[in-house]
């Protein structure tokens, strides 16, 4: 119920996350592929390689498709906007760190939305067969993933009466045993399933292929190079360590600091970067495990999530 | 007072006059202005009322038989005159632009003022005989603009067959609903109604409620009394469509409202899970529609199907929190939906306009056969996308505002523990969630393939930018968008004044502190403003940033990527067919394509295909489970009673007799 005060403490702290994620999110994607790498056998490049690949894009020079506009000039830099601010608002190293009305999570589900709309209109704007083929793709992913998402965030505030994050977090620290309710454990299987959709890892879409029919992602920033690719992997890696941050402090909020202190902060951020740390080994030591699903089968996936979430108001209403 | 309705009633009538006695180059000026001028005259006297807060009252014996004349505005009415007035405003200066090509008939002239006015006094309209009688000049006003361009072929014929069929019926079914209200009081006021039906038996009550309800959802196109406005809205000429999905449609709604709270006084449970069940299946329906139709205008009207639906849920939403005694969320639910009826009036209005352009300009409004429009068309494309951006829910647009509150207003909707509530409000949720995505799918699919990309038809290859006054019109709507987005303050007050006026009470759905939207009982604030601001700072700073690194060299205009193929052209890329095709197998059982390949083989050898004939259409699956059996019906009886008819005068005026003598025995 707190009025909006933008304080110099709150856009510091804001842009600190804004920082870390910046710096860290590409490592993220290193470890991943090294830890997917070495339980495959293979030595695999070192951790901080996503980081090279950025500085070489950053280096080249643009290039853009003979008959696309400025959808296609402007696609990146909504992605990486759209990511910022979602980052920004959201209180994921301290409750105190933003704006009381800016950590709602139905917010977040939409600046998102706008990233990847705004992606799938570029590949659309580039006039192949294979933009076309892969916005048609990320679009019916993203419908279904997005209501599955919602529900899953409305049967979490259904407890505490409200979609901020940040009180979601509060009331889950105070009284803990709510971490174990089943429209949490109901609700946690259905945000799984949609993050891993929306940051396209198996078993939805393979990240390391580059064969055009199987893959979805890829197939939207084909025509993207120097810069603009750069921009483009940094959001999406961006995009992926902040949704792990979330599903982490929505599930296991310990360690996120209350108080405006500096050493708060400190511990706060060593606990969020351990959390996401673990949740991304754990995926990619479960991609290796899993093979890639047909594209028609990923709609009964997502609808299952989705049945999940509702599933996951419905038992809150019952125990309600 | 007395004066602002006479403005608008005589502005209305003699524009009508005028322009059909004008000649053709002038019809569509007087046609638009008379129609611009009485939405003036309503905003003022409507943005009066909201200031005031106070109803203002007209009444007079003289002019209709049956009761005379009674007009009175009330903040609830003054909302929906306020929003048909602005964008009537806009639809009027597109129609100037729009009439160049497509030259005006005397009637459609004549009938467009009338058809403007009438939805103007519909919502101040204060007893049975009034409000009837606008009703129906609007419904019929209407149906002869929907016949407008009746010369394009017999598809037009039939949506108008279809559209006056289900908007007689309708009518018929108020004018029942409304009589027994009447006959069980004092008089057929407004007022003297609403002051018995408390005594009216609840059977009688749940009746006339079920009436009116499905009578006006019939006009507001909910499912599935919708299946005349996907072909009425694409036939009709594209001003009309905008008026009638963006302003019409919303009188449904406020026939619901009226009815059901000021006329019955709200009513049980049961009432409300009927409006939520039909409001929740006409969302999903209509989005899955959306999201795998390829005709603009017809993904345009299973939009509004949709849009309705997510109204529906929400006012029924506060009926149940209301019946159950929750009354402050029971003014955040009918706020949101209200608000989200603004939103959608405006975004709707300029996205039909969009749509009129392209097909003004393109001669089309297949998007299978548009594409490139963007390089070509920049201004009345941006406009399009703009309402494009607003009916996804994407900030910082105005629908992102509405579908955050319509979620709020469910979530705290789920506190009510009731039975009933337990099992409507997921069933709602899931509605609200799945259109959210479908609707995005739905419109990066007609920004997408319809404006970027490469042209799939000579005629958008050559499109130009339409009249200047058709990108006025549809871009003073866009800025509405724009406004109800970034600033949704602007219009807390009215959506108040009305939501007290609708309920009888004093309590606001939400309040605005500074720039925050906050809502009344519970932990939700909200900064529209702010997510806006914010978004255009990164927006700028990560521009500058790409900017600042890639100014040293322009960048490279180099042929897409081909797969090593010779020729890339438009032929191979996606069109909204093949773009929806995923998402319409997901939803087979719903949309129930029918899909016809035709294959033709060379004379000399079947095995050297000639050509292969692609064709798919999407049928509306109540139009065959419900419509087609009745028409069958209809045509049968027609037959069987062919037999009495066999064309002597003096047989028919003996059936007259004989009618005659059974209402004398029966009527005595």
């Amino acid at each position: 119920m707190s009025v909006a005060v933008v304080s110099p403490w709150i856009i510091g702290s804001g842009l600190l996350q804004v920082g870390l994620f910046l710096l860290g999110a590409p490592l993220l994607v290193g470890l991943m592929r090294t830890v997917r790498c070495r339980m495959e056998g293979r030595v695999g490049p070192p951790i901080r390689q996503p980081w090279r690949e950025l500085r070489k894009l950053l280096l080249k020079s643009r290039s853009q498709p003979e008959h696309s506009t400025l959808v296609f000039a402007i696609a990146p830099v909504v992605l990486m906007a759209t990511t910022l601010v979602v980052v920004w608002l959201t209180p994921l190293l301290s409750v105190r760190v933003t704006l009381s009305g800016g950590s709602d999570l139905f917010a977040i589900v939409f600046l998102l939305l706008l990233g990847s709309v705004s992606l799938s209109l570029a590949a659309l704007d580039t006039g192949t067969a294979f933009g076309g083929m892969g916005s048609s793709r990320l679009m019916t992913i993203v419908a279904l993933a997005e209501p599955a998402l919602l529900v899953a965030i409305l049967a979490l505030a259904a407890t505490v009466h409200s979609s901020s994050l940040a009180t979601i977090m509060l009331a889950a620290l105070h009284h803990p045993i709510w971490l174990v309710t089943p429209q949490r454990l109901l609700s946690f299987s259905a945000f799984v399933v949609v993050v891993l959709a929306e940051s396209g890892r198996l078993p939805v879409d393979n990240p390391a292929t580059h064969l055009e029919l199987t893959m979805i992602h890829e197939a939207l920033i084909l025509e993207y190079s120097g810069p603009d690719l750069a921009l483009i992997k940094l959001a999406e890696s961006i995009r992926l360590t902040f949704l792990l941050a979330l599903l982490a402090n929505l599930f296991f909020p310990w360690g996120v600091s209350f108080s405006a202190s500096g050493i708060s902060l400190l511990i706060g951020t060593f606990v969020l970067l351990a959390k996401v740390a673990v949740l991304g080994v754990v995926i990619s030591a479960g991609e290796v495990a899993v093979a890639k699903l047909r594209l028609f089968r990923v709609p009964e996936l997502l609808a299952g999530a989705f049945m999940l979430s509702i599933l996951a108001v419905l038992s809150a209403l019952v125990i309600a | 007072m007395t004066i602002v309705f006479a403005a608008m009633a005589i502005s209305g009538t003699l524009g009508a006059f005028v322009a059909s006695a004008s000649t053709a180059r002038h019809r569509a000026l007087v046609s638009a202005f008379s129609s611009a001028a009485a939405s003036g005259a309503a905003l003022v006297l409507a943005l009066y009322v909201i200031r005031t807060r106070h109803a203002v009252h007209l009444a007079t014996t003289s002019v209709l038989p049956l009761g005379g004349v009674d007009l009175h505005l009330d903040p609830l009415g003054a909302l929906f005159v306020a929003v048909t007035a602005v964008v009537a405003i806009g639809v009027a200066i597109f129609s100037i632009g729009y009439a160049r090509q497509h030259e005006l008939t005397r009637t459609a002239a004549a009938a467009f003022p009338i058809f403007v006015t009438s939805m103007l006094f519909v919502p101040s309209a204060w007893n049975v005989t009034t409000f009837v009688f606008v009703w129906e000049m609007m419904a019929l006003s209407s149906l002869v603009l929907v016949l407008g361009e009746y010369r394009r072929g017999s598809s037009v014929r039939s949506a108008g067959l279809w559209y006056a069929v289900l908007t007689q019926g309708g009518a018929v079914v108020i004018v029942l609903g409304l009589a027994v209200l009447a006959q069980h009081s004092s008089g057929q006021d407004f007022t003297q109604i609403a002051q018995h039906t408390g005594l009216i038996a609840p059977w009688i009550r749940g009746v006339v409620f079920v009436l009116l309800f499905f009578a006006f959802a019939s006009k507001a196109g909910a499912v599935p009394l919708h299946v005349w406005l996907p072909k009425a809205h694409a036939e009709a000429p594209s001003s009309v469509s905008a008026l009638m999905s963006a302003a019409m449609v919303n009188l449904g709604i406020y026939g619901i409202l009226r009815s059901a709270n000021t006329l019955l006084g709200g009513g049980p449970t049961w009432w409300w899970t009927v409006v939520i069940v039909t409001g929740a299946v006409s969302a999903i329906y209509g989005s899955i529609h959306a999201a795998t139709s390829t005709d603009l205008k017809r993904l345009l009207a299973y939009s509004t199907t949709d849009n309705i639906g997510l109204i529906l849920i929400a006012v029924g939403t506060s009926g149940l929190l209301a019946s159950s005694g929750h009354r402050t969320f029971a003014a955040l639910a009918l706020f949101a939906g209200l608000f989200h009826l603004v939103n959608h009036s405006i975004f709707k209005g300029t996205l039909f306009l969009s749509a009129g352009s392209i097909q003004y300009t393109t001669g089309t409004r297949n998007l299978d056969q548009l594409g490139g429009l963007f390089s070509r068309m920049p201004i009345a494309s941006t406009i399009f996308a703009i309402g494009a951006v607003a009916i996804s829910a994407l900030p910082p647009l105005g629908g992102f505002v509405s579908e955050w509150l319509l979620l709020q207003s469910l979530l705290h909707g789920l506190s009510s523990s009731t039975t009933v509530s337990v099992i409507l409000m997921p069933l709602s949720v899931a509605a609200l969630a799945l259109t959210g995505g479908l609707t995005a799918a739905a419109f990066v699919k007609a920004f997408g393939v319809g404006f970027l990309g490469l042209p799939r038809s000579s005629g958008a290859a050559a499109v130009k930018e339409p009249p200047r006054m058709m990108n006025i019109g549809a871009g003073a709507l866009g800025v509405v968008c724009v406004v109800l987005g970034a600033a949704p303050m602007v219009v807390i007050g009215s959506l108040n004044g009305a939501v007290q006026a609708a309920q009888s009470g004093q309590l606001s759905g939400v309040t605005s502190r500074g720039v925050a939207l906050a809502i009344r009982g519970a932990h939700g604030a909200f900064e529209p403003t702010f997510i806006a601001l914010a978004l255009v700072a990164a927006l700028s700073m990560v521009g500058a940033l790409r900017w600042a690194l890639t100014r040293r060299v322009t960048p490279r205009r180099s042929p897409a990527w081909m797969c090593g193929r010779e020729v890339q052209n438009s032929r191979m890329t996606y069109t909204a067919t093949s773009f929806a095709e995923p998402l319409q197998r997901v939803f087979d059982d719903v949309v129930q394509p029918s899909r016809d390949i035709d294959v033709s083989h060379r004379s000399e050898s079947r095995y050297f295909v000639d050509s292969v004939v692609f064709g798919s259409q999407d049928k509306d699956v109540f139009e065959g489970l419900a419509f087609r059996p009745l028409i069958r019906l209809v045509r049968e009886t027609a037959r069987r009673s062919r037999v009495i008819q066999n064309g002597s005068i003096h047989r028919y005026l003996s059936y007259g007799l004989v009618a005659l003598v059974v209402i004398l025995l029966v009527a005595r």
